[in-house]
């Protein structure tokens, strides 16, 4: 999609350099700024608003990043993306069930078994792309609901229930709410991190030149595929690790987590917040994560929001928060 | 060994029938799609969502003003295709100068709102749709087994409207104005011909399409709004597997499937709904660009 | 530059913040803190999806009529409702929400397996009431039963019951079952078979479909090929639907083979219109027009549940509500306010009676006990009026038609 790195093309850009040697992650002077405040509010939010709310949307902010890696640095749209945060959330919950494993080493376990699901997932995906990339995704994700589905371990409808939050490292009770926030909260900074690392390197450097131009890429002697593979395995992980951590915050793993609206309710948190920018995401999973919550006495009309939703942001607002609010400061967001 | 495969056939064909009837719907939806990606270069999320109008349009037409199912099978597939007309005028005609995914996320996010609106509407347990006296009938014999006079004529149907539509692009004049338009439109539209129309009016017909497999679905599957949206998803994967490169490839593949599905129901029911993913899979690794794709 | 940065920031903030202080005002920790005479029942079911006709608004009008007639002297009742969109995840924040924050003292309702059990480990965390009568699941009361919770209105377990013991006494002694493929199908399937099998009926056989099918026509033609008197259709919501669709059309009860639909409801029957639906074999615990008491209750709530007549989950949430504040009247706002514990013991203590279920008792895993009906559903000819859709097969009486106390593994009873 190269549409919306465009979006800012004509317009003077203030690119200066990071704070703080946050430009190891290749933040400019807005970015790091964001950042801290964004880190600020991470810090600060559990004192104003219910922490189980607050780490549910860490969770989702952590799995919209993790998609975006691949819509906005790579132009790859998934639609099946559920089956990642799923599978980790699956086999966390069954680690931290049945295996009794450590919360730390249950989410490791199920983040694992999501980037293996990747591997194989992306190597049948990248065959094609554009369209028949997000079909292919879809109907990938759809074979992997039907499989929880029947699969014994998963409990059916029931879902796994009552996984216990146990202790970190076996030391540190995370049955309070606001210890298991940390936990959380460290685990999104983590992943945040990692993401606008791997996209300022080389590496996403050639992720990049792929989106923008794809046979100039194969002609300066890229292994395209290999790249392409490598970046969906790590959203795939990236998503996994999201799941994983809902799982052990609910302590619930269900199939409403692999399900395709759940695949296509990350689309719209990405598309909402901004495809391609760095705090996007973030911004798109907090708006939808709190709307769902307070829609939630509303009762019927969800759906119908989250469509018009993405009904007017592909219409009008196709930057959409960040892009659009980083269009009217002149910087990158 | 003889006898055992005479008893494996004696189930097995029946099942063979059966899966022409859901491949029918296959080939018509897909039919849909193909002919809309082809002009638009649109994916149309919002097919099944569509699928799922014609049916209940049918519905309203027979409980609200007394219209039988031959007038609806004519009305409700023009009411859905003006209705696809008007949201291609107003919406998804703006699209075509950018990315062809953001005429993906409309069309899901249209999907969406058409599908809550009908479930605020009407609830989702569903409506009762009688098929027509002509074919309500009692299932006549095959030989092999009885089989629904409705079931037939959902073939019969569908197969007719394939063919119509493959005749209308291949052999009319209008068709070659849409297959030129589709190769270069600037060209066409500097002969004169009204390019934008034609693509406004691909689209109604591509939406009018599936409006026609929802009527004829109607008597048979549950009239509830999430009807179409379990089906789109195998649809698209018939479509990636078929490719969508030719009109008769999107047909053949969408009753070919369906007859692979309804053999997977007898011999292992347990795979039924994943073994389409499966084939998609498997040609994906073999052959890209689908079955009857253009690389 | 100064200035696009300190605008820059506020408007990040901003934007940051504007949405979560709308949803964190009513989140903030402390806030709302009911008043200690006000007793909050918070009804949380599906609003806008599959359950909407089974649960949804009629149960809250069902909630809204017990309130009516019980609330206690003195006491203000208030009733709030949230959708929870058949996601465990929406439910459980939800309910804990309402728990810790808004002063909630009792859930009910709560359809869908997954939320229940989400819902039922909150619950009991925060030792407040749990009176679920939307979902099916027997761990219920069973091993994830819990003190705070009462499970009113039926189970699995009891559908199996009653559809597959007392079809083979009414002579449906061979059966075929169509299986939705997963846990919910596997035990309906498999306690269905022990009681067909215990009643001296045999299973010819079985096949196993993906939830969600559109088409069963292929499953069926295998059933009739059976030749079994009965088939059982061990799955629910849409998927019954399409089959009893699809059997019509086949013409697969028109040669005398019977339908048993091991978990349907009234506004099932009502979607599929008699004339298909005719002759379907079901089980509820309750129909509006069982006898006087019912009909009295029908009556009542008429006015507020518009044409969607209740069916057992509904009448459920209305008498679980009920025996809820009667216990309340009896034990003190104060008290049953303090331990949902111990107003969950005291309404275990108490025998319940209501116009819906009629005279009964809750047993100490949590199980409400009443009499279950197998019904057959009538042809048009037969319906006189709207909603006249049943006539009674079939009675099970209360102490045979739920799992056995000491069956169900569940660690309140004591051995």
């Amino acid at each position: 999609m190269a549409v919306q790195a465009s979006a800012l093309v004509g317009a003077p850009v203030n690119d200066a350099p990071g704070l703080l040697g946050l430009s190891g992650f290749g933040f400019n002077r807005a970015q790091s700024i964001t950042f801290l405040v964004m880190l600020l509010l991470v810090v600060a939010g559990p004192f104003f608003l219910y922490p189980v709310l607050l780490m549910k949307l860490l969770c989702f902010a952590l799995f919209a990043c993790a998609f975006n890696l691949l819509i906005g640095y790579v132009g790859l749209l998934s639609f099946g993306h559920a089956m990642f945060f799923g599978t980790g959330g699956y086999l966390a919950a069954h680690a931290a069930k049945v295996w009794g494993l450590t919360p730390e080493l249950a989410i490791l376990v199920g983040t694992a078994f999501g980037a293996a699901l990747g591997a194989v997932a992306g190597w049948i995906a990248i065959r094609r792309q554009g369209i028949y990339f997000a079909m292919i995704t879809l109907a990938l994700a759809q074979m992997v609901y039907f499989f929880y589905l029947q699969a014994p371990f998963t409990g059916g409808e029931d879902g796994i229930q009552r996984v216990p939050r146990g202790a970190l490292f076996g030391l540190i009770d995370l049955r309070a709410d606001m210890a298991l926030y940390w936990v959380v909260a460290v685990i999104f900074l983590a992943g945040f991190l990692f993401i606008s690392r791997v996209v300022h390197s080389p590496f996403g450097q050639v992720l990049k030149a792929i989106r923008e131009n794809e046979p100039r890429a194969i002609s300066l002697g890229y292994r395209v595929d290999d790249y392409k593979l490598l970046a969906f395995t790590l959203s795939a992980a990236l998503a996994a690790l999201a799941g994983s951590a809902k799982a052990i915050v609910f302590g619930i793993a269900t199939l409403t987590d692999v399900y395709w609206t759940m695949s296509g309710e990350v689309v719209l948190m990405t598309l909402l917040g901004g495809l391609g920018t760095v705090f996007g995401p973030v911004a798109g999973a907090a708006v939808i994560v709190l709307m769902q919550n307070q829609l939630a006495e509303l009762g019927a009309w969800v759906t119908v929001i989250q469509g018009i939703i993405f009904v007017v942001c592909v219409l009008l607002f196709r930057a959409g928060i960040m892009g659009e609010l980083g269009r009217l400061l002149k910087v990158r967001l | 060994m003889l006898e055992d495969l005479l008893f494996q056939l004696q189930i097995g064909l029946p099942q063979v029938a059966l899966g022409l009837v859901n491949g029918a719907f296959y080939a018509l939806l897909s039919l849909g799609l193909a002919v809309i990606f082809g002009m638009l270069n649109v994916i149309n999320f919002a097919h099944g969502a569509q699928f799922m109008m014609g049916a209940f349009v049918a519905w309203m037409m027979l409980s609200w003003l007394g219209i039988g199912y031959w007038p609806a099978l004519i009305l409700a597939p023009l009411i859905v295709g003006a209705f696809g007309v008007l949201l291609e005028k107003t919406m998804i005609s703006r699209l075509y100068k950018l990315d062809h995914l953001y005429g993906l996320l409309l069309t899901f996010g249209l999907a969406l709102i058409i599908e809550g609106v009908f479930r605020n509407q009407f609830g989702s347990s569903g409506m009762p749709y009688a098929p027509p006296a002509a074919l309500g009938g009692p299932p006549v014999d095959l030989g092999f087994m009885f089989m629904p006079v409705y079931r037939l004529w959902v073939v019969v149907a569908a197969l007719v409207m394939s063919l119509v539509t493959w005749l209308v692009i291949e052999k009319t004049r209008l068709g070659a104005y849409l297959r030129a338009a589709t190769e270069n439109a600037a060209l066409v539209q500097a002969f004169g011909v009204n390019v934008p129309r034609m693509i406004t009016l691909t689209y109604g017909a591509g939406v009018a399409l599936a409006a026609f497999a929802g009527v004829l679905a109607a008597p048979i599957y549950s009239v509830n709004p999430q009807m179409g949206s379990n089906l789109i998803i195998v649809v698209f994967a018939v479509v990636v597997i078929g490719g969508m490169g030719s009109i008769l490839g999107s047909v053949l593949t969408g009753f070919g499937l369906g007859l692979v599905e309804g053999l997977t129901k007898v011999f292992y029911p347990e795979a039924s709904s994943t073994v389409i993913f499966v084939i998609m899979a498997i040609v994906l690794l073999a052959r890209p660009a689908g079955l009857f794709g253009r690389a | 530059m100064t200035q696009d940065r300190r605008s820059l920031l506020k408007t990040v903030a901003a934007a940051a913040m504007t949405p979560a202080l709308g949803a964190g005002l009513s989140a903030l920790p402390g806030r709302a803190r009911a008043q200690s005479n006000t007793i909050k029942i918070g009804v949380l079911n599906d609003q806008s999806g599959v359950y909407r006709e089974t649960s949804g608004p009629t149960s809250v009008a069902c909630v809204r009529q017990a309130v009516k007639e019980m609330a206690p002297p003195g006491t203000t009742v208030e009733v709030v409702v949230a959708d929870h969109q058949n996601k465990p995840d929406v439910g459980a924040t939800i309910a804990r929400q309402w728990l810790d924050q808004d002063g909630v003292d009792v859930i009910v309702d709560v359809p869908n397996s997954s939320v229940a059990l989400a819902v039922n480990t909150v619950v009991r965390e925060k030792n407040k009431v749990y009176l679920n009568s939307g979902a099916a699941t027997t761990e219920l009361t069973g091993g994830q039963c819990t003190p705070n919770t009462i499970h009113w209105t039926y189970d699995t377990y009891m559908l199996a019951r009653s559809t597959g013991g007392a079809m083979v006494k009414a002579g449906g002694d061979s059966w075929f079952f169509i299986t939705a493929d997963y846990t919910f199908g596997h035990s309906l399937e498999r306690d269905t078979s022990n009681f067909v099998k215990q009643a001296g009926g045999k299973v010819l056989g079985s096949v196993r479909h993906p939830l969600q099918s559109t088409d069963f026509s292929s499953y069926l033609l295998q059933a009739q090929s059976s030749r079994a008197k009965v088939i059982g259709l061990a799955n629910a919501g849409t998927d019954t639907i399409n089959c009893v669709k699809q059997a019509a059309e086949f013409g697969v009860t028109r040669r005398g083979t019977k339908l048993a639909v091991l978990l349907m409801f009234i506004g099932d029957v009502h979607a599929l219109g008699l004339k298909t639906a005719q002759g379907l074999v079901c089980t509820e615990s309750f129909y509006w027009d069982l006898n006087d008491r019912t009909r009295s209750f029908l009556s009542r709530v008429k006015g507020a549940v518009g044409d969607n007549y209740p069916n057992m989950d509904h009448a459920g949430c209305y008498a679980s509500v009920l025996h809820y504040l009667k216990a309340v009247k009896d034990m003190g706002v104060g008290a049953a306010k303090a331990s949902g514990k111990d107003a969950v013991a005291r309404m275990k203590a108490m025998p319940t009676d209501d116009d819906c279920f009629g005279a009964g008792k809750i047993r100490e895993d949590g199980r409400k006990l009443c009499p279950v009906y197998l019904f057959e559903v009538k042809s048009p000819e037969e319906s006189k009026a709207p909603w006249d859709y049943y006539k009674v097969l079939q009675t099970t009486p209360a102490d045979e038609a739920f799992r056995p106390l000491g069956e169900g593994g569940c660690s309140l009873v004591r051995t």
